[in-house]
């Protein structure tokens, strides 16, 4: 017979998240219910939560660029970023996301996926650029559309980047799948897999290019 | 050898800036539980190694509560007035972009003249980390460009970080928390519970069925999650490994890479993956949290379809 109990830590996150609750509360109470269903003392459960914690520094260590951002923040550089737009005739919002959607593919293809990221390039450079890119098309966008192309840039930045990655053969997503696949003895080297990664992202260009270019044509409509 | 831990001591300097000015802004009134928050994250970047994992599970505990009892907030003072930034930005002109290119450049081609010159074997920098110690490094480039150049006022640095900082909130360490979390996860065996019960619902005899509940099932357990990472070896070993690739045959290079990028599809669509999906929302100020996941959905559901075909026809049909 499955112990099905540990589940419930599953269900808490579900029901917390539901009920609004503060999701760093649900999953310390989640990580805690679940330890104590699973036969853990309490002190060990509060050890293993602890150690999870320190390993995974890492993945909060992108927002170091807060200080340099918010500095040039401060000396005008959102204000820059719509007056390049602003002179350039020939760019849209639409076309400016598909050119950064490319250049976020490829570089994460290359292994550069620190290079952009929301708190170092979205924020501060292309979500002003596609704004003002919008509003030489549309005219003073209202507060909804400038939510929506706000929004649109950022979601750009994620397909890039989740899209592109895994073509690398070193990020850690492709040595999880060697290593979970070698668990059972499936010997795979990273090459054969980022390569199956390659059309998953061809579609990811063109499905998310679409909708960009739809972007463009409803900007141009509602003028 | 430079590794990550010259660059958590960094960051958590990074982390107590932000603590000093959250401290500083006196007309916030909830400027002393954003600079607890800061420190406390800040004590475990510097000393999280010499701790030990109680006192870094009782510190989780009380970040947690600073952090989830709305002792948290930003009240929008800006720094500099609209005039000023329009001012400002007409006298140093382009040239501001250049700070913020430095960061992306020193990683970019720092990682390439690291993979293609002797540096490598020199042994400077660990290899598995090099990208983000040249981010450091870029920042701190970066940093010391603009006091030199800007020369703003002594503390603006730490006021302006601050001030982003605040305007994210927890929603900084909920990844790391979620991390916390698989680990235990994976230690009380959710995910062979997972498994087992996946395995004893699921018909035998339709590929396509098995394909299609594979990809679904990364989907919901990533969502979860916020992240693909702990569902993969749950999913691989109920139906990835036992089923599409020993009793169907299936190509398990493309069971492994695709199973995973469907994970990613519900990456796109969570809100526990905040540092990608509700970190950028409060980054852009915009109205609702959602708003972001609002805008990938329409592309993470024809994606999704997109990867269950390439499973389906790429992993068996050649």
């Amino acid at each position: 017979m499955i112990d099905y109990w540990p589940l419930l830590g599953i269900a808490l996150v579900i029901i917390g998240f539901v009920l609004r609750f503060n999701p760093l509360l649900v999953v310390a109470v989640a990580a805690i219910v679940t330890g104590l269903l699973g036969d853990m003392p309490f002190v060990k459960v509060l050890a293993t939560l602890g150690h999870g914690f320190n390993a995974n520094r890492y993945v909060t260590i992108s927002y170091i660029v807060l200080p340099v951002i918010g500095l040039l923040e401060r000396y005008g550089l959102q204000e820059r970023a719509r007056a390049l737009i602003g002179r350039m005739r020939a760019i849209t919002a639409g076309r400016l996301l598909i050119l950064y959607l490319g250049f976020r593919q490829a570089f994460a293809a290359a292994g550069l996926k620190d290079v952009a990221g929301h708190a170092q390039a979205v924020r501060p450079l292309l979500a002003p650029m596609a704004v003002a890119a919008a509003e030489k098309q549309h005219g003073k966008l209202d507060d909804d559309t400038e939510e929506r192309v706000k929004a649109i840039a950022a979601a750009t930045d994620n397909v890039g980047l989740f899209f592109g990655e895994d073509i690398f053969v070193a990020i850690a997503s492709i040595l999880l799948i060697q290593g979970t696949l070698a668990g059972f003895g499936i010997e795979l080297t990273p090459f054969q897999l980022s390569v199956w990664a390659i059309p998953s992202a061809i579609c990811a260009f063109l499905i998310h290019g679409s909708r960009l270019l739809l972007l463009d044509r409803k900007l141009e409509r509602r003028k | 050898m430079i590794n990550l831990h010259w660059l958590y001591i960094f960051a958590g300097a990074v982390f107590a800036s932000f603590a000093i000015g959250s401290a500083r802004d006196r007309t916030n009134r909830k400027r002393w539980g954003n600079s607890s928050f800061w420190g406390l994250l800040a004590v475990s970047f510097w000393f999280g190694d010499l701790l030990g994992d109680l006192a870094n599970g009782i510190l989780v505990l009380v970040l947690v509560g600073v952090g989830g009892m709305h002792l948290l907030g930003r009240e929008g003072s800006e720094t500099a007035s609209q005039e000023d930034r329009d001012r400002l930005s007409q006298r140093y002109g382009n040239r501001l972009f250049l700070p913020a290119l430095i960061i992306p450049f020193t990683a970019f081609i720092g990682t390439l003249l690291f993979n293609t010159t002797a540096l490598k074997a020199a042994g400077l920098i660990e290899p598995k980390s090099v990208t983000l110690v040249l981010l450091g490094t870029g920042v701190i480039i970066a940093l010391i460009i603009c006091q030199g150049w800007l020369r703003p006022p002594a503390l603006a640095a730490v006021d302006e970080g601050s001030r982003l900082a605040n305007s994210i909130g927890w929603a900084m360490v909920l990844p790391q928390l979620l991390a916390a979390l698989g680990v235990i996860f994976a230690v009380a065996g959710v995910g062979s519970t997972i498994g087992a019960l996946v395995t004893a619902i699921i018909p035998s005899g339709s590929l396509f069925l098995a394909v299609l509940l594979y990809a679904l099932g990364m989907v919901v357990f990533t969502m979860i999650m916020g992240n693909a990472f702990a569902a993969f070896p749950v999913m691989a070993a109920a139906i990835g490994i036992p089923i599409l690739i020993h009793a169907d045959g299936g190509n398990p290079a493309v069971i492994g890479a695709v199973g995973m990028l469907s994970g990613f599809c519900g990456t796109l669509m969570t809100p526990m993956a905040a540092n990608f999906n509700i970190v950028p929302a409060a980054l852009l100020e915009l109205k609702s949290q959602y708003s972001v996941i609002r805008a990938q959905v329409p592309t993470a559901i024809p994606l999704l379809i997109a990867n269950i075909i390439i499973l389906y026809v790429f992993g068996f049909h050649q």
